[in-house]
């Protein structure tokens, strides 16, 4: 949060000394509160003072690290006021009181799911073990090693602190949830001894409130915020409400980021558990713990975190050019589309499942998409043909086949006029098509 | 010191809309808070899910469950009661793909008498959607406008190019409901709601379909554009975006690879039904979220799981 310059004034010496190179301790502050001047300038501020300011200068939330991945550290409610800037984590739920079967079948189902998508590695990222009060701590210990062989990050609920401590000096573990008001005293230790972030809950926002405080108190800032029992209404009141009061309301305590169990609200509902997991992406859930991880949930859950994981202000594009795909030569057709990345990402995945030879051009398109750049005039007969003179094209490659997205069909006779010595091919609709197209089409 | 989360309600609403008549009648829209946000005030009207049909038949290749959801429904009737007995379902959309010129071209009085049995088959209001040809849903809206006269049905939609006709004759003769589509665009959104108030259209009787894409494909500029216009609508008190939302997800979901893609082509992604529910599903919960107020959808499956998911939101 912002100081307003009075605020600051009030905690200078007021002696107007000028030693920091101003007239006056109030002119001085006024330049702290612009940024325009740090407040080291002024060699006379008081320990007390400084700290008051460090504190009240922090950014409204933390940036809390889990392994190699940082989460928190957000500035805004919504995505277009300034971008998001940490991205959620997926967990998969596992249980030390399941069978040994089932955990192997889940850990081997979710590891499975590991894929690229425009540049960004896709699976799950933490495996979230919880193990009840009445589990002992060898059963605790086996479960942790066994997810910890996956080499993903683990997370570890546990309420009771002899047996979370047994534990986590057993296995690497980069989370520890189970601190409430009733324990987070012992849990704060073990935590901090092993350098763990810890998961604090409570009965309500009220109780969790005061924990986190307690643990702020104690020296603990390595917090997340464990979210919500099993009510769905209230975990995403919590989600909401907490970090409303952390970044409109300046309340500190909740300036952390979040964990949300949605297997724990929709047990073995695994569509419901998808509808969650979208709801709190979007809503400020910075881990979220499903029951399972398969490609039919990565695939939607994953895409929609790429997109609104990222910078408003400027689309993801890729260079305008000749993309020779599957060993395509000179002699090879050409196919043209647009530079906005995903359009690039899908229809070169589909070429090269094709494994026909095609070599693709990619138009300056603005960034995007075939209809959005079409729409806007920016992918055009015109702009066609400025690409293929200005990248020489026709010097570069000898065939004069060119295929055309199927949704800009419309384009082909203008696109003929301007390129005569090409054969202009509408090509399907969708990428999806483009293999058997392709294939058909050689 | 004891934590007391500060409500957030606006003193502006979204206005409230009915479709359908009577017993059956689904209000979409009202309310004072952020989409969801029913903690900071009990809901007005729970988001409404609707189930999309076809005169067509049902696409369902690759997808058992569907098939065997409208086994023996072999009309559009049949399927359209069907679609409304739906566990979670509010209301049922009609949707005139055979009509597109450009594919089976069916005539306009054929589909006016497909409406109109649909629309006295079931006991749940109806949307009825165009074939997307600009020209062609002028006609056919102020066709089927005219014989479910008195029935207040939604037309999806009136676009900038055709508003004035599908305005003029859905709206102000018959007192339908008009879909106001525009492109994801918060701009353009508020232009064309302005556009169709100027012709004389209530904004009592205008739905935005502000456009909608499948979670990861260009999703960030549908959730910034319903944010910013609930944002617009409750905080500022832009009464040219107070209507409410309706988003048709499945036509959107159910034609990207994830959900098209053949299980023999792609072994590890797994079942091809149970992809295309995720894909609708995941989509529809991030556009509730995002601000839209009904949301149209096609398998009982993902039906289900959004009214639920609704429910436990209430
Ligand atoms: C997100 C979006 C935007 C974003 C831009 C995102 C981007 N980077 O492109 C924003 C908000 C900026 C935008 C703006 C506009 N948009 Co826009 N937008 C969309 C939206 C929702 C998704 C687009 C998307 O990301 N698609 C995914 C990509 C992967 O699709 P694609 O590039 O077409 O690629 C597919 C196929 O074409 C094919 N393919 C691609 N290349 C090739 C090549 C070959 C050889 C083959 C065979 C196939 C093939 O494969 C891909 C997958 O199948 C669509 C609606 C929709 N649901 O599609 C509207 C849409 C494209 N937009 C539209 C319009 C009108 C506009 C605007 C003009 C109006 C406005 N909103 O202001 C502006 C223009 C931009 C400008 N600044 O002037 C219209 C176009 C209408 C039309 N039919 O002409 C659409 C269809 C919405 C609608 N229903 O009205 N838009
Ligand atoms: S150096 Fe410090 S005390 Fe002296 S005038 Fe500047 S702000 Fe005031």
């Amino acid at each position: 949060m912002a100081l307003k310059g009075l605020d600051i004034f009030k905690l200078t010496p007021k002696t107007n000394c000028k030693d920091c190179g101003n007239p006056t301790c109030m002119a001085f502050a006024m330049k702290v509160a612009q940024g325009a001047v740090s407040i080291e300038k002024c060699p006379h501020m008081s320990p007390d003072a400084l700290r008051q300011l460090s504190e009240a200068t922090e950014p409204p939330m933390k940036t809390i690290a889990v392994g190699e991945h940082k989460l928190g550290g957000e500035t805004v409610m919504f995505r277009h006021e300034k971008t998001f800037v940490n991205k959620n984590l997926f967990a998969l739920y596992l249980c030390a009181d399941m069978s040994d079967a089932d955990i192997d079948a889940k850990l081997a189902e979710a590891m499975k799911v590991d894929y690229e998508r425009i540049s960004e590695r896709m699976y799950v990222e933490c495996i979230f073990v919880n193990v009840s009060d009445t589990q002992t701590a060898e059963r605790g210990i086996a479960v942790v090693k066994k997810a910890a062989e996956t080499g993903r990050d683990i997370i570890v609920r546990c309420k009771k602190p002899e047996l979370a401590k047994e534990i986590v000096s057993a296995v690497p573990v980069k989370v520890l949830v189970g601190a409430d008001a009733s324990n987070w005293e012992a849990m704060n230790a073990v935590a901090k001894e092993k350098g763990l972030v810890l998961g604090v809950s409570g009965k309500d926002l009220s109780e969790l409130y005061d924990t986190i405080e307690k643990l702020e108190a104690a020296g603990n800032k390595n917090l997340i915020i464990n979210i919500g029992g099993s009510s769905i209404k209230d975990a995403f009141a919590a989600a909401v409400q907490i970090r409303r009061a952390a970044l409109k309301d300046n309340v500190r305590a909740f300036g952390y980021p979040s964990i949300v169990n949605v297997e724990r609200m929709a047990p073995g509902d695994h569509v419901l558990q998808a509808a969650l997991a979208s709801l709190f992406e979007l809503r400020y859930g910075s881990i979220i713990v499903m029951g399972r991880m398969t490609y039919a949930d990565a695939l939607p859950l994953y895409g929609l975190r790429q997109n609104i994981f990222t910078d408003p202000q400027k689309p993801m594009k890729v260079e305008p050019g000749i993309y020779a795909l599957n060993g395509a030569d000179e002699n090879s057709v050409c196919a043209i589309t647009v530079d906005f990345a995903l359009t690039y990402f899908v229809v070169s995945g589909e070429i090269e499942r094709s494994g026909v030879p095609v070599n693709l051009l990619i138009a300056d398109a603005g960034g995007y998409s075939v209809l959005t750049s079409w729409a806007a005039g920016k992918f055009s007969a015109g702009t066609i043909a400025k690409f293929i003179e200005e990248h020489q094209i026709e010097s570069k490659i000898k065939n004069r086949t060119l295929i055309l997205p199927g949704k800009v069909a419309v384009l082909k006779g203008e696109v003929e006029n301007k390129l005569p010595d090409w054969k202009v091919v509408v090509g399907p609709n969708e990428a999806i098509q483009l293999v058997r197209f392709l294939k058909d089409y050689k | 010191m004891p934590f007391t989360a500060k409500p957030r309600k606006f003193s502006a609403g979204i206005i409230e809309i009915p479709l359908g008549v009577g017993q059956n009648a689904v209000t979409i829209g009202g309310g004072n808070v952020l989409p969801l946000y029913y903690f900071d005030n009990p809901a007005k009207n729970p988001p409404a899910v609707g189930v999309e049909i076809t005169d067509t038949g049902v696409e369902a290749a690759g997808l058992p469950e569907l098939a065997a959801y409208y086994e023996g429904a072999n009309t559009p009737a049949e399927r359209a009661k069907k679609a409304a007995a739906m566990e979670g379902a509010d209301f049922v959309c009609l949707r005139f793909e055979g009509a597109d010129p450009g594919g089976l071209n069916r005539s306009v009085a054929d589909c006016v008498a497909i409406a109109k049995e649909v629309v006295e088959a079931i006991n749940k209001p109806l949307v009825i959607a165009g074939s997307k040809n600009l020209e062609k849903d002028v006609e056919l809206f102020s066709a089927c406008a005219e014989v479910c006269s008195d029935k207040n049905v939604l037309f999806l939609s009136a676009r900038e190019e055709n508003y004035k006709t599908i305005g003029a004759s859905c709206a102000l003769a018959y007192g339908q409901k008009v879909g106001a589509e525009s492109s994801v665009d918060i701009n353009l959104a508020k232009q064309l709601n302005v556009l169709m108030t100027q012709l004389g259209v209530q904004p009592q009787s205008i739905v935005m379909n502000l456009g909608s894409a499948a979670a990861g494909y260009g999703f960030e500029y549908v959730a910034s554009t319903m944010e910013r216009v609930k944002l617009a609508a409750l905080e500022q008190n832009d009464t040219m975006l107070q209507m409410p939302v309706i988003t048709p997800v499945a036509s959107e979901t159910w034609s990207v690879k994830e959900s098209i893609m053949p299980e023999s082509d792609m072994p590890e992604w797994g079942s091809l039904e149970e992809r295309g529910i995720e894909m609708e599903t995941v989509t529809a919960s991030a556009c509730l979220a995002s601000g839209c107020d009904a949301v149209i959808l096609r398998h009982p499956t993902s039906v289900k799981a959004i009214a639920a998911l609704i429910a436990a939101l209430l």
